[in-house]
């Protein structure tokens, strides 16, 4: 098992070395006279030249991505074009409040997901049904369609719960509720349809299974052979499932922080890439692939814990 | 004996997975004479179904040398391959996926003829033809294979390796899929083609009664290695290797009487094994 | 029976679908009025009146009303519509073009290519979308075509998968190493029996990802970094949303636009899969010997072709080929073979004739029938089959597949497969009606009083728990033994059953032994509650010769010293005749014939029992005394 992890580690640092480094190249030779966008129409080419040097845009590209590597893993991810802020600062501090969405809409989906889907699978009938179109539906309709929706209906015809704003969870918890009911719904909707319908799919593979047959032979309890038996051969597919459903999540929540205006990493991205601010943009890509990467090992050492068998591999 | 068909000389198999190497087939050597059947006898893991593989060109050889009326065809290249397909065949064990479900009996049949240039029209007579052969009636061209049993199927299968004519026929376990009473129709299927057609086959199975049933000659392999072999009568009736012994003994007799000896023969074969061991 | 030579297509099962066809419908309309918006629109897109901001839909020549800029909306979402179709039509031609070919490539040809694709695939889908478009927009600018571009390579791994996969799944198929002994090269066998397969995944995941580039890049417009100067249903929704409580309607419509395409395309998706499915599942039979629930899916599917028939006659017609057209209506067509119910022969020995059950019996089985589905569609597979089986004694149930020994077997245990039941008769063990007993209570009687094994020993171990967890939980379930104590005695189990070392084998996964010890295992799990019944389907039928012949020793052992009463359903006369003491021959859903093992076996007397037993191999003629009696013939 400790191998397993080892190896796993390893794979996803290489992930993001070649990630990062692919970005970093890719979004400087795309890019060209950073400083004269910086300083403006007015600027004379000396102050060009000035500021080129002063951003070390001058130096090579390679011996600048180096720099650059080894800035984060001291945890400095450089200084914006724009703001005389650090990168790190800028989104560290936004990191809690898209990082909280994210972690309450995995759990809250899994949760449902799971519940929906083995419900569906050992009952069958109506409530599989019904189970399969709702699933169709989330899955169908873009997650941000919800949100506006829900703005619509809870915030503006209602007024049950605010439309924006959000109040940090360690101050008001009630009211940090509040706040993200709402982004937490809009998100969820998606990843409670896609998990579930591939839940269900895995129960109902399970139950057809030889050995399902023969533990019931035993005389094991209907109960214990499913949420024992069935619903750990059945995880490891949802597990993956959620995974990969959390890469979209991330996505997701940039364009929800904007409806809801939370102040997460989304507002941040959406503000500086549309000025082009490239050492911004490189701190966002570094963070939410770490994100993701984190998910990934974290999805991987739980399926093989699950199952036995992918431990080998 | 008439000329020799096939040689196999020395082959080894190696698989590597995941950087160790597994050795499937090791030294083996035997020989195909035109118009015989040789039948390969062992149980899972022998490494029986590996040799049949390796003559068709479907697992590369890692040791050894494979010649076929003279020529060396060790590592042919795909274009001797498909040369090499008008005169070798195979009838594989499972006959619910050796069939292209969406192809249509004629297509099926169709495959090989066409693939050696044969034209639409000449290639629909000799489905025909073959259907025929196999006792299949002719309008079962247009179905497709999910319309037929397993033995039905099965004679499709054997239809297909005849299209060509072949002059060796390689059939991994075409009966063990099947029914006892349409196993015994398909086998006597087999003889009945060899005799009129003189081609030879390599015939490959964990059931010794079915060796006994077809093969002129006999391979026992254990572990990919052959422990025995020689003519039928001897290999299947007064076998000289212990493990051959074993197999023998071990396949239960449908009479009860009979049955009862073996096993308490088998009982002093294992107690004197496990004296010596 | 008046069907149709061809089979139905996968096109008409699609087409079927009310809710598909209604998606497929929905979304005709949506790229027809797209297509033709110069001539439906009436008014330009980008023409803007100030004065006439907000007006609301059904004002004089704006159907749908106008934006906050006066812009009318009608001609807005039909000029949209071009630009947001075709730019998600964008990102999946470049997915497609990138992620079918590797796809193909890796999946055909494996090796370094293999590993290398999956690790970029990997790479790819590990970065969130948005992010990566977001990261674009900031040193390309906004352009909705770029962006799309970009997000077709991110969603190429989506086609790499399915095809890769599907390509792996028919590599590895018979009728492709068949083709390849038939001489056809690699580009007929890719284009022949490769892309047929993958055809349909092709086109539902193309649905799919059609559907989550169009919400990707409505999504980033919405978020107002995308091209602003160009009409297209994200644009619009950013605006919307910018007037969100003047004027909430202007949201509406592009809205339900990019909803219902979205959603149509899903449907349709759905739709196809479900269409490619079912084809499958009236041609996929490949392990129908392993799983029982799909040999009565198989005899629901199959002709049953009587391979008798076909050799009976010479002529080319024959009633094999009439079964076959009746598969093509199988749900309404029962099988005319089911209806004819051999005529059963008793043996003098056989005490059956009494109608009564036997009390003296472990279990007594009479006029047992048992039926799949209800209504016009119900189908029996077991008719009016009795038997009795007293303690320590071996009943075999023999047949050939399809004759119902294992419907038999499950329909005592309570476990027949989802849609069978007992429609008539009763099964007393131990004097007590089992039929009529709920659920629950057959649970009370299943380890202790009957107990199973099965036949493949692999797939009937639970592969992510212990060998031993397995063999103890029960026994603290069942016989309420502590976690020690069930330990111990699944240690003395293992032991007894042959298995070398006990421990190492408790603390196994079922991955980690082979399918001999596999097979003792099961057996010592099914011994472990001392049943008085034990039904073992085929219990050897999967094992080696070699093993097969230690597993039936172990079984007799166990047998004797337990002094159960066993029912033993198998194929093979040889185990019948090596460890049964009464046999019940069984055909087409009834027992033909019962009696003693000897005297079966000395005086057969139903013709199907004559026919199996003719069947055998074992101690038959040699090839060369077949070929010597064929010379001999050939003289005379």
């Amino acid at each position: 098992m400790l191998s397993f992890i080892a190896k796993r580690t390893l794979l996803a640092l290489s992930q993001m070395l070649v990630i990062s480094a692919v970005a970093f190249f890719l979004l400087y030779l795309s890019s060209s006279g950073i400083a004269r966008t910086i300083l403006g129409e007015q600027a004379t080419e000396e102050q060009v030249a000035a500021k080129t040097a002063e951003l070390g845009l001058d130096r090579p590209l390679p011996v600048r991505y180096v720099e650059w590597l080894l800035g984060v893993f001291q945890g400095d991810l450089g200084r914006s074009y724009f703001t005389p802020q650090d990168v790190s600062d800028a989104l560290i501090s936004r990191l809690p409040t898209t990082l909280s969405l994210l972690i309450a809409t995995t759990i809250i989906a899994a949760l449902i997901a799971f519940a929906l889907g083995i419900a569906a699978a050992v009952y069958r009938g109506w409530l599989d049904r019904l189970v399969q179109i709702l699933s169709i539906a989330g899955y169908a309709i873009p997650g941000f369609l919800f949100a506006l929706l829900l703005v619509i209906v809870f915030a503006i015809n209602l007024g049950w719960l605010p439309a924006t704003g959000y109040v940090q969870l360690t101050t008001d918890p009630l009211g940090w509720l509040k706040t993200v009911i709402l982004p937490i719904a809009a998100l969820s909707i998606g990843v409670i349809a896609a998990t579930a319908q591939q839940v269900r799919g895995a129960v109902i593979d399970v139950l057809r299974q030889d050995y399902v047959r023969t533990l019931r032979s035993r005389g094991l309890s209907e109960r214990e052979i499913i949420f024992k038996h069935v619903l750990r051969n059945a995880s490891g597919t949802g597990l993956t499932v959620l995974g990969l459903q959390f890469v979209g999540l991330l996505g997701g929540a940039i364009v929800v922080e904007q409806i809801f205006a939370l102040p997460g990493l989304g507002t941040v991205a959406i503000q500086y890439t549309s000025r082009g601010d490239i050492p911004v943009v490189m701190g966002l890509l570094i963070i939410t692939s770490l994100i993701v990467a984190v998910v990934n090992l974290l999805v991987d050492l739980g399926v093989g814990f699950l199952n036995p068998k992918a431990r080998v591999a | 004996m008439s000329e020799q068909l096939l040689s196999v000389d020395k082959l080894g198999v190696d698989f590597t997975r995941r950087r160790t190497t597994f050795t499937a087939l090791e030294e083996i050597t035997f020989s195909i004479a035109e118009g015989e059947t040789v039948g390969l006898v062992g149980e899972s893991g022998s490494g029986k179904t590996t040799i049949g593989r390796s003559i068709l060109g479907l697992v590369p050889p890692t040791r050894g040398t494979l010649t076929f009326r003279g020529e060396d065809i060790t590592h042919a290249s795909r274009a001797k391959r498909r040369e090499l397909s008008r005169d070798m065949q195979v009838v594989f064990q499972d006959p619910y996926t050796s069939l292209n479900p969406s192809l249509t009996i004629e297509g099926i049949l169709a495959e090989p003829l066409r693939a050696q240039g044969i034209d639409r029209r000449e290639a629909g007579r000799r489905v025909k033809e073959l259907l025929d052969r196999v006792r299949l009636p002719s309008d079962a061209a247009g179905r497709l294979p999910r319309e037929f049993s397993g033995g039905q199927r099965q004679r499709v299968a054997i239809a297909r390796a005849l299209a060509l004519r072949p002059r060796l026929i390689v059939c991994d376990e075409p009966v063990s899929a099947l029914d006892l009473t349409t196993q015994q129709r398909v086998l006597d299927l087999f003889i009945e083609i060899q005799r009129d057609t003189g081609c030879a086959y390599l015939f490959v199975s964990h059931d010794l009664s079915v060796i006994r049933h077809v093969s002129h000659r006999v391979i026992v392999l254990n572990r990919g290695k052959i422990v025995e072999s020689g003519g039928v009568e001897k290999v299947t009736s007064d076998p000289d290797d212990p493990y051959t012994q074993r197999l023998m003994m071990s396949a239960p007799l449908p009479d009860p009487g009979a049955q009862r000896e073996r096993r308490e023969e088998l009982e002093k074969l294992r107690v004197d094994s496990e004296r010596a061991a | 029976m008046s069907t149709s030579d061809k089979p139905e297509t996968t096109l008409h099962r699609f087409l079927a679908n009310p809710l598909a066809l209604g998606a497929a419908i929905v979304l005709l309309v949506i790229v027809l009025c797209s297509a033709l918006a110069p001539v439906l629109a009436g008014a330009d897109p980008a023409f803007s009146a100030i004065r006439d901001a907000f007006l609301a839909p059904f004002s004089a020549g704006h159907p749908l009303g106008t934006d906050s800029a006066g812009r009318d909306i009608w001609a807005r979402l039909l000029y949209g519509g071009q630009i947001s179709l075709l730019g998600a039509l964008l990102a999946l031609v470049v997915a497609a073009l990138i992620g079918i070919p590797a796809g193909l490539l890796a999946g055909y040809y494996g090796r370094w290519f293999d590993s290398v694709s999956v690790w970029m695939a990997n790479l790819v889908q590990s970065m969130p979308g948005i992010v990566v478009l977001l990261a674009a927009r900031a040193v390309l600018g906004p352009s909705i075509w770029i962006s799309m571009l970009i997000f077709g390579v991110i969603l190429s791994p989506g086609f790499y998968r399915v095809v890769r996969t599907a390509v792996i799944n028919v590599r590895g198929e018979l009728y492709v190493d068949a083709a390849k002994v038939s001489g056809l090269r690699d580009s007929a066998i890719i284009g022949r029996h490769i892309l047929t397969v993958v055809r349909g995944p092709i086109i539902i995941q193309a649905s799919l990802l059609l559907g989550i580039a169009l919400a990707i890049q409505s999504g980033l417009e919405f978020l107002g970094v995308g091209d602003n100067s160009v009409p297209s249903w994200g644009n619009m929704l950013n605006e919307g949303f910018r007037s969100i409580y003047r004027a909430p309607i202007t949201l509406l419509w592009p809205s339900l636009a990019i909803g219902l395409t979205c959603a149509a395309l899903v449907i349709i998706g759905n739709g196809l899969r479900d269409a490619l499915e079912e084809r499958g599942l009236s041609s996929a039979r490949r392990d129908r010997r392993k799983n029982v629930g799909t040999a009565t899916a198989a005899m629901a599917a199959l002709p049953a072709v009587d391979e008798a028939a076909l050799d009976e006659a010479a002529p080319l017609t024959r009633p094999g080929v009439n079964t076959a057209d009746e598969s093509e209506t199988i749900v309404t067509a029962p099988l005319a073979d089911l209806e004819f119910v051999p005529e059963p022969v008793w043996s003098d020995s056989t005490p059956l004739e009494t109608p009564e059950p036997d009390p003296s019996a472990v279990l007594s089985v009479r006029r047992l029938r048992v039926g799949y589905g209800s209504g016009p569609h119900d189908k029996t597979v077991v008719h009016n089959v009795s038997l009795d089986v007293h303690a320590g004694e071996v009943l075999g149930l023999v047949g050939e597949s399809g004759s119902g020994k294992t419907q038999t077997a499950f329909a005592v245990l309570g476990l027949l497969p989802t849609g069978g039941r007992v429609t008539n008769g009763s099964v007393l063990f131990d004097g007590e009606e089992l039929t009529t007993r709920s659920r629950a209570s057959m649970r009370e009687l299943r380890g202790t009083g009957i107990a199973y094994i099965p036949q493949e020993p692999m797939s009937n171990l639970d592969p992510s728990f212990k060998v031993g967890s397995q063999l103890s939980t029960p026994m603290m379930r069942r016989l309420g033994l502590d976690k020690r104590a069930a330990r111990t005695r699944a240690l003395e189990l293992l032991d007894r059953v042959g298995i070398r070392e006990p421990e190492r084998t408790y603390d196994s996964y079922p991955h980690e032994i082979s399918g001999g010890m596999a097979q003792r295992v099961l057996i010592a799990g099914a011994v472990s509650c001392r049943p008085r019944l034990l039904i073992a389907d085929e219990p050897t039928t999967a094992l080696d010769v070699t093993v097969q012949a230690e597993v039936l020793r172990l079984l007799r052992e166990l047998q004797s010293e337990q002094e159960m009463a066993v029912i033993l359903v198998t194929h093979n006369f040889g185990v019948v005749a090596d460890i049964c003491d009464r046999v019940a021959v069984m055909n087409k859903g009834t027992i033909v014939e019962q009696n003693d093992v000897e005297s079966l076996f000395a005086r057969p007397r139903h013709p199907y029992t004559q026919t199996l037993l003719g069947s055998t191999l074992e101690g038959g003629p040699s090839r060369i005394d077949l070929d010597r009696a064929e010379a001999e013939g050939a003289h005379r």
